[in-house]
């Protein structure tokens, strides 16, 4: 800002003789510049690097060398990668419409109700505010088998036999989406809430006028009008299990992933092909895999959502 | 006059000043978070710089995930440490990345290292170069809650000698709810702590086979022994029940907790059960086979001069390795930590060997093996996975013990590149 | 809200014991929310051999494991690193992210178009694609272990960018153009006129970065080494791992780590929870 307020300030100078027009792009360009840069280094430029290193066989150690498209060869051909990508979509397909269903209902329901509404809201928001990485401390906790585990001691007081949770490959991915739902449905329900709000009371005044049942009103109003919402909620969430990480890594700090790699999503093979087994080439083929398919999920579901 | 003579100390002293400030020579260390490491390295450094005022000691930590990645990043950025603590498992690495020189042979001469450290040095050996000296080395044993075996009936005094004593005890001290839940484990079962060391040095070889041959970039497990091995194992959970994978999360964490009878864990847990006070414990040599053959796995950190100390830092650096060598820092670090000496005459002293914890590590370390690691956090990734396929997966032995051998072997040939 | 005049038409007895059915399962369900929580609270009041009896309210409940943690020192070095960081970064955000927005808002100029659609397709950009280049050029310029190398990649977002541009949209041109009558200078406009009149969205924008970094975790862990330069949740992570698996003490830490932001929330819930309704509305 400086350098503009200094020419400003010269009299008679380049800028005195500019007319309004041009000085407005001056200042807008001088807004901006700082700005660029930062977007061109900190973003552009690494992409273009992203690209490049997942061509390349650098490790931390070594420089890189172009190896043309053997880091994508080598992971088709990974049975690691495909049950690693099953299990990213699996984090997805259940958790977005889960943590969607339920918080619609929550807020669709909450929304009704005024006794103790902000206290209420608070209660299901509250999970929304804590650090994903001390959470997912508790939950680990809470899946011990007995005599420490909450939820298998629970079970035992009702002579349900306990179950293996973290340990089983079948419950474990389960297990470790739950803190990441439970954490995000407060948002999810503030946003419904917000949607909700947003549709004007006449519409449902006319409806009622014309004698439409409560199920017919959701099905007619509520929900074509919460498509906006909607198809926000569902992008923002389904990136967001696509890259759950925090929960995974630290629910079960052992065997990060296991068990048999059974909750490993595909950021965490990332982090552990970069900075455990520091194959940062390999690492950035897969990087550049996750952004293809962020990208193909995201315009598939605004496409889907748009047509309807 | 007055004024000169002020004047004049002042300079003096101002002159005092710069001079040690010019002469102290900070190297940095670097080692991982354990607690009572850090605090026996802390002790280390102090009574280094007080016999070294001219050289300061940072010491600096972080956690043992991604240990390799930090310091070779750090290195490469020309901002890493002087002397650098590694396993010695990752010396190639440490190596091919210029990330550790030499030790130069004329501040420690090999022949002396040969004279005096246990033959486990030898794995920091590449050609006629030593890479690094150890303060420390670890080895396995049994621990065992006296509480519990009394409980049970058992003789506190007189643990397992062998594979059947051990598996008969075990299933004295298991406890179950009425569910047949197991709430306090005769034996630790946990592949991701010592158990994978105990199965490929240990169990493998009490059953006529060997982990690994040429050097230790064959897998050789993948036979009857490794079979009898691995089903052995298995068994414990399966079988016999006497333990859980998971169970209480870690088994050190069951043994702490007084949950579980024994288990199978290193000189530098010794630190963290000391501070158990709600059972007495003991500890005793790894069961022997029906035969009598025992075996042990015996590892160390290293500590080693990088690449980035040069001039004065590195002169400082070897001082600084030469005293966290020496017999009085073993001392403390024993102390401390509950490591063992890595010299021997150190180690084996008459009080050390008849000491009723010590003496049982230190009995192991003598018919101990090394496992010349290539990716120690890989191989031991895949001992959990194939112990996790029977466990969980209900899948054969057989089957699994064929796929782990077959992921080892591809991870051995990877980093062979 | 006038929606409850459509329970008006129907006889009391049939609405009523459905409305008290759904206030009393929507409770309950809150209540289910908050007890991992309650429980992460409770085991930080016992000591180790209360750990294993799982009643909410401890017995003798001791702040040993508080004082115990807090005394060594380290997560108190944690918090502040993490707040330092929340706070500049927060800071950033909120005055670049508005001025580029207002400026994409509100000048005329040729190449705007593109240089919206180019920060906008940032966002299709996910973070981990660019983690590895970050590394890279956080190692040649010297800045891992720092807290520039934590904050540097967030100081500037797309989605900030995006949110103040909306807010700005709406602010109407007449105003702008009575204080460049008065000859105030462009810079002064926005910061004197037309800041004030988005606060909400500022207060939205200041809420999500702020809490982003706050609980951020997978850069963090990347591009720090020393123990001194954690944030908290790294902090937690390593602190829990070498705990050994002490419940009582690992569930102190998340304590630690997550009562800021809950105890915020309960101070500025009002202004919290419509910045969150904005951002979405919006966003």
């Amino acid at each position: 800002m400086a350098t503009i307020a200094q020419r400003e300030a010269a009299p008679g100078g380049l800028w005195s003789r500019m007319s309004l027009g041009q000085k407005q792009v001056m200042w807008a360009w001088g807004f901006l510049a700082v700005p660029l840069i930062f977007y061109a280094v900190i973003r552009f430029w690494p992409t273009f690097q992203a690209f490049y290193l997942s061509v390349t066989d650098w490790t931390i150690t070594r420089p890189a060398s172009f190896v043309g498209l053997e880091n994508y060869k080598r992971l088709l051909a990974d049975p690691l990668f495909w049950q690693v990508f099953r299990n990213t979509f699996m984090y997805l397909i259940l958790g977005t419409p889960i943590s969607l269903g339920i918080s619609f209902v929550v807020a669709y329901y909450l929304d009704r109700v005024r006794f103790m509404h902000a206290f209420i809201r608070a209660l299901y928001f509250l999970p929304f505010l804590t650090t994903a990485a001390a959470m997912a401390w508790v939950w680990r906790w809470f899946y011990q088998p007995v005599p420490i585990g909450v939820i298998n001691d629970f079970l035992a007081s009702f002579g349900i036999p306990q179950q293996p949770f973290l340990r089983s490959t079948t419950q474990a991915l389960p297990a470790v989406l739950a803190p990441a739902v439970w954490a995000g449905l407060g948002f999810q329900i503030i946003i419904f809430l917000a949607g909700l709000r947003a549709i004007p009371v006449t519409y449902y005044e006319a409806a009622r006028i014309d004698g439409l049942s409560e199920g017919a009103i959701l099905r007619k109003i509520t929900l074509p009008l919460l498509k906006p919402t909607l198809v926000f909620l569902v992008v923002f969430s389904s990136i967001g299990f696509l890259r759950i990480f925090d929960q995974v890594y630290n629910i079960n700090s052992n065997d990060p992933g296991g068990p048999l790699n059974s909750t490993k999503p595909l950021v965490l093979m990332i982090y552990q092909t970069a900075f455990s087994s520091y194959e940062m080439g390999y690492a950035a083929a897969q990087t550049v895999v996750l952004f293809m398919i962020l990208l193909v999920i995201s315009l598939v579901q605004l496409r889907i959502m748009r047509d309807r | 006059m007055r004024f000169r003579h002020l004047l004049a100390s002042v300079a003096l002293g101002v002159a005092a000043l710069a001079a040690t400030g010019a002469k102290a020579v900070e190297i940095e260390y670097w080692q991982y978070v354990f607690d009572t490491r850090v605090k026996a390295m802390n002790q280390l450094i102090a009574k280094f710089q007080e016999a070294n005022p001219d050289i300061k000691v940072k010491q600096t930590t972080f956690p043992y995930a991604d240990y390799q990645t930090k310091v070779a990043a750090a290195i490469l950025a020309g901002q890493g440490p002087d002397v650098v603590q590694l396993f010695y498992g990752w010396t190639d690495n440490f190596i091919a990345g210029k990330m550790i020189r030499p030790l130069r042979a004329e501040a420690f001469p090999a022949a002396d290292i040969e004279r005096d450290f246990f033959p486990i040095i030898s794995a920091m050996k590449r050609g006629n170069d030593y890479y690094g000296l150890p303060t420390a080395v670890r080895s396995l044993a049994l621990f065992y809650n006296k509480k519990a075996f009394k409980d049970a009936g058992l003789d506190p005094n007189n643990p397992p000698k062998n594979l059947d004593e051990l598996v008969a005890a075990a299933e004295k001290t298991t406890k179950r709810d009425a569910s047949g839940n197991i709430v306090s484990a005769g034996l630790t079962l946990d592949m991701a702590g010592q158990d994978h060391q105990w199965w490929r040095e240990v169990l493998v070889r009490q059953y006529g086979g060997v982990p690994y041959t040429d050097n230790d970039t064959k897998v050789a497990y993948n036979d009857e022994a490794g079979l009898k091995a691995l089903t052995f194992y298995t068994d414990l959970q399966k079988k016999h029940k006497v333990g859980q994978v998971g169970f209480m999360d870690e088994g050190q964490a069951a043994f702490r907790a007084g949950l579980a009878a024994m288990t199978i864990d290193g000189t530098f847990r010794l630190g963290s059960f000391n501070t158990i006070k709600g059972f007495e414990w003991g500890v005793t040599e790894l069961p022997a086979n029906a035969q009598g053959v025992r075996s042990n796995y015996a590892s160390y950190f290293a500590n080693a001069i990088t690449t980035k100390a040069d001039g004065e830092k590195l002169a400082a650096a070897e001082k600084f390795l030469t005293y966290v060598s020496s017999p009085e820092a073993m001392k403390i670090w024993m102390d401390v930590v509950g490591e063992l000496p890595a010299r021997r005459a150190a180690a084996l002293t008459p009080e050390n060997t008849a000491h009723p914890i010590y003496g049982p590590f230190l009995k192991g370390l003598e018919y101990s093996r090394t496992t010349l690691f290539k990716d120690e956090a890989a191989q031991r990734q895949v001992a959990i996975d194939m112990a996790n396929r029977v466990l969980i997966g209900g899948e054969d032995p057989k089957a699994s013990l064929a796929k782990a051998a077959e992921a080892e072997q591809a991870i051995i040939d990877r980093a062979k590149r | 809200m006038s929606k409850a005049a459509s329970f008006e038409g129907l006889p009391m007895s049939r609405i009523r014991p459905g409305r008290i059915l759904a206030w009393t399962l929507l409770f309950i369900g809150g209540v289910i929310m908050v007890t991992p929580l309650l429980f992460m609270l409770s085991t930080s009041l016992k000591d180790a051999s209360q750990v294993y009896d799982l009643r909410v309210i401890p017995e003798t409940p001791t702040l040993d494991n508080y004082i115990e943690i807090l005394g060594d020192g380290r997560f108190t070095r944690w918090f502040v690193n993490s707040m330092i960081i929340a706070v500049i970064v927060t800071l950033s955000n909120v005055f670049f992210d508005s001025l580029v927005g207002y400026t994409l808002a509100k000048f005329r100029f040729r190449g705007r178009y593109i240089v919206f659609v180019a920060i906008l397709s940032t966002l299709m950009i996910p973070t981990e694609m660019l983690v590895l280049p970050w590394y890279l050029m956080a190692s040649q310029f010297g800045w891992l272990d720092s807290y520039w190398g934590i904050m540097f990649p967030g100081m500037m977002t797309a989605f900030g960018t995006f949110l103040m541009k909306q807010f700005f949209e709406g602010v109407p041109d007449d105003f702008l153009e009575a204080a460049r009558i008065d000859g105030l200078n462009e810079f002064t406009i926005w910061w004197k006129i037309a800041m004030p009149l988005v606060t909400p969205a500022l207060s939205a924008l200041a809420i999500f970065t702020f809490l982003g970094n706050w609980t951020a975790f997978f850069w963090p862990l990347i591009v720090t080494t020393s123990a001194e330069l954690y944030t908290l949740p790294v902090g937690l992570s390593s602190f829990a791992v070498e705990q050994s698996i002490q419940w009582e003490k690992i569930m102190t830490g998340a304590s630690i780590a997550t009562l800021p932001t809950l105890i915020i929330f309960l101070f500025l819930q009002r202004y919290i929870v419509r910045g969150v309704m904005l951002a979405g509305l919006k966003g």
